[in-house]
C-alpha cells in the first residue's frame, strides 16, 4: 500500500504501470481477485457512460434550479465556431451532464463524490476516442485516477463538508489531471506535477451549495474543473514542474480545510449560498 | 499496516448511486442500512436526530429520504429512494426528524433511534465522505466501526455460550476476527454482535451456518 502521492510514484516503478500497482494493492487489501477488480470498475466506467449520455439528451432538477446545459454545450459544440478547443469543451459538456443528472437524482458514479462526479466521467469521455483507448485501458484511466485520489483523501479530505470545494472538486480534478497525463503516455512524475498544479490552483475554494443543494455552483465548478484537469496534464506533459511537491501541496490543502471555517464548508450559510437571490430561491423551493 | 480512513480504490472511484451528495445521500442511506441490520427487523417508529452539515441541508440533499430508504433496507443506487418517505409512510411506519444545535466530532453525522414494541435500538453513524461511512456508537457504547472491512452483524437472544457458537464458526474455517463488539438491550433480551473479520470467504456458507444457530434471530453480512 501507499500511503502518499510520492510513495505511490517510487512504487509504480516495480509494475507496469500505475492501474497494475493500484489492482495489485486492491486484490491484497480486499482478498479479490484482480479479474474481480476490474469488472467493479467496469461496472463504474458503464455507469458513467450512462450519465454522460442522459445528461447530454437533456434533464432538469427536482427544483429547476439546473438542466438543460449540457444539451445547450453539445449544440454549441455541433456549430463548431468556439474560443477554447473541442476536446476541452467536450470535457466540460460531459461534466455539467453527470452533474445535472446527479443533481435529478438518477444514477451516477461518485468520482470520488457524487457531488465532483462530472469532473472525471467528463474528461475521460472527451479523450477517448482521441487517444485511441481500448476498454481495457479506460478501466485502467480509473484505477490510475482512483490510485492518486486515494493518496490524496488518505492525507487530506475529499469531502466539501470536510474541507470545502478545494477538497471536493479540487480533488476530482487532480486525479483526473493525473490519470489524463498517464494516459497521454507522460511519466509517473509528470502526473504528480499535475495533481500540484491543478490542487495549489483549486486550493481555498470554498463549498457554498444554494439552498444546500448539490446544484449552483456545483454544476459548474465540476465544468471548470474538468477544463483545468485538461490544462494542468497539458503543462506537465510540456514539462513544467511545480515548486511546492505534491504532498506538501496535499498538506497544505489539508490545512486550508481544517482551519475554513464551517460557514464554508457545505453548511449553505457562506458564500454564494448567501447572496440575496440564493436566500430568495431557498423560500422559494422550501417555503421558509 | 497503518490505519487509514479510504483503504480501497472503490471508496474513490463509487458507488455508483443515486445523486445528488455521496456524503449526503448514499452515506445517509448506507447508515440507514446499516442501522437497519443492528436493529434486524422492520422499525415502528424512527427517530432521525441530525448534527451540523446533516442538520443545515438535509432536505436540500436527500439526507432524510436516503436514511429513510436504508432504513428500509435499500441500497444507495436503488431508483426507489426517491419515493422512500412515501413508503414508510404507506408501512405505518413513524418517523421523526430532528436537528440538532450540539457540537459533534464530525459534521455529517446521524443518531438514528429505532423502536418496535419493547424493542429500542440508538445507533450513531458518520459520513465521512465519498459514501464512506462509520458507526460511532450503539446504545451509548463507542465503536468505531468503519464498514469498509468484511462485518457480520448478529441478533440473537442474551443466553450463555452465544459468543463462543459463533466464533467457533469462524475459528472452523480458520478466518480471524479483526475487532468484536458485543451488546444487549438488556439482560436475557436481545443482543448484538458486530465482527469485523480479516477475510471476505465463505461468507455466504457462514451467513447460514450462523442463522441455523439457536436462539440466532438474524445475521447479516457486509462486503
Amino acid at each position: 500500500m501507499f500511503y502518499t502521492v510520492k510513495d505511490l510514484i517510487e512504487q509504480s516503478h516495480d509494475y507496469p504501470s500505475i492501474a497494475d500497482l493500484m489492482i495489485t494493492v486492491e486484490a491484497e487489501n480486499t482478498g479479490r481477485s484482480k479479474d474481480k477488480i476490474r469488472s467493479l470498475m467496469e461496472r463504474n466506467l458503464e455507469a458513467m457512460e450512462h450519465s454522460v449520455k442522459q445528461g447530454i439528451a437533456g434533464v432538469k432538477s427536482v427544483t429547476g434550479l439546473t438542466g438543460g446545459d449540457a444539451k445547450r454545450m453539445d449544440a454549441y459544440i455541433d456549430d463548431g465556431d468556439f474560443l477554447s478547443g473541442k476536446p476541452i469543451l467536450e470535457a466540460v459538456r460531459n461534466a455539467i451532464a453527470v452533474n445535472e443528472v446527479n443533481a435529478k437524482m438518477g444514477l451516477i458514479c461518485a468520482t470520488p463524490t457524487a457531488g465532483s462526479a462530472g469532473v472525471l466521467a467528463g474528461v475521460l469521455m472527451a479523450v477517448r476516442d482521441r487517444l485511441k483507448m481500448t476498454r481495457d485501458e479506460q478501466v485502467d484511466f480509473l484505477f490510475v485516477a482512483g490510485a492518486f485520489g486515494l493518496a490524496i483523501a488518505n492525507n487530506s479530505s475529499i469531502a466539501g463538508a470536510e474541507g470545502g470545494c478545494q477538497a471536493e472538486v479540487g480533488s476530482a480534478s487532480a486525479m483526473a489531471a493525473a490519470a489524463l497525463v498517464c494516459a497521454k503516455g507522460g511519466t509517473a512524475d509528470q502526473a504528480g506535477y499535475a495533481v500540484a498544479i491543478t490542487l495549489q490552483n483549486m486550493m481555498g475554494l470554498i463549498c457554498d451549495p444554494v439552498a444546500g443543494l448539490v446544484e449552483v455552483p456545483c454544476v459548474k465548478r465540476n465544468a471548470l474543473g474538468s477544463s483545468q484537469a485538461m490544462i494542468s496534464a497539458d503543462m506537465a506533459l510540456a514539462g513544467i514542474k511545480n515548486v511546492i511537491p505534491v504532498d506538501e501541496v496535499v498538506e497544505a490543502m489539508h490545512r486550508v480545510g481544517q482551519q475554513m471555517p464551517s460557514i464554508f464548508k457545505e453548511t449553505a450559510e457562506g458564500g454564494l449560498a448567501t447572496t440575496p437571490t440564493a436566500l430568495k430561491l431557498k423560500k422559494e423551493i422550501f417555503g421558509d | 499496516m497503518k490505519d487509514l480512513r479510504f483503504n480501497s480504490v472503490f471508496d474513490i472511484i463509487g458507488p455508483v448511486m443515486v445523486g445528488p451528495s455521496s456524503s449526503h445521500t448514499a452515506g445517509a442511506a448506507r447508515i440507514g442500512k446499516v442501522v437497519r441490520s443492528i436493529f434486524g427487523e422492520e422499525p415502528e417508529k424512527i427517530t432521525i436526530d441530525l448534527y451540523e452539515s446533516f442538520a443545515k441541508t438535509y432536505r436540500g440533499h436527500g439526507t432524510d429520504v436516503a436514511i429513510v430508504g436504508g432504513l428500509l433496507g435499500m441500497e444507495p443506487d436503488d431508483e426507489r429512494l426517491a419515493d422512500s418517505l412515501k413508503i414508510a409512510y404507506d408501512k405505518g411506519i413513524k418517523v421523526a426528524f430532528v436537528p440538532k444545535s450540539d457540537k459533534v466530532d464530525h459534521p455529517n453525522t446521524t443518531k438514528i433511534t429505532m423502536v418496535k414494541g419493547d424493542r429500542k435500538l440508538t445507533v450513531t453513524g458518520v459520513s465521512i465522505g465519498g459514501g464512506n461511512i462509520q458507526i460511532s456508537e450503539i446504545n451509548g457504547f463507542k465503536i468505531s466501526l468503519s464498514m469498509g472491512t468484511p462485518t457480520y452483524i448478529t441478533i440473537h437472544q442474551d443466553v450463555a455460550g452465544m459468543i463462543a457458537k459463533v466464533t467457533d464458526v469462524f475459528s472452523n474455517r480458520d478466518i480471524n476476527i479483526g475487532t468484536m463488539t458485543v451488546t444487549r438491550e438488556s439482560k436475557g433480551e436481545k443482543a448484538i454482535m458486530i465482527i469485523e473479520v480479516d477475510d471476505r470467504k465463505d461468507h455466504e456458507e457462514i451467513l447460514e451456518k450462523l442463522k441455523s444457530l439457536k436462539n440466532m434471530d438474524n445475521v447479516t453480512f457486509f462486503e
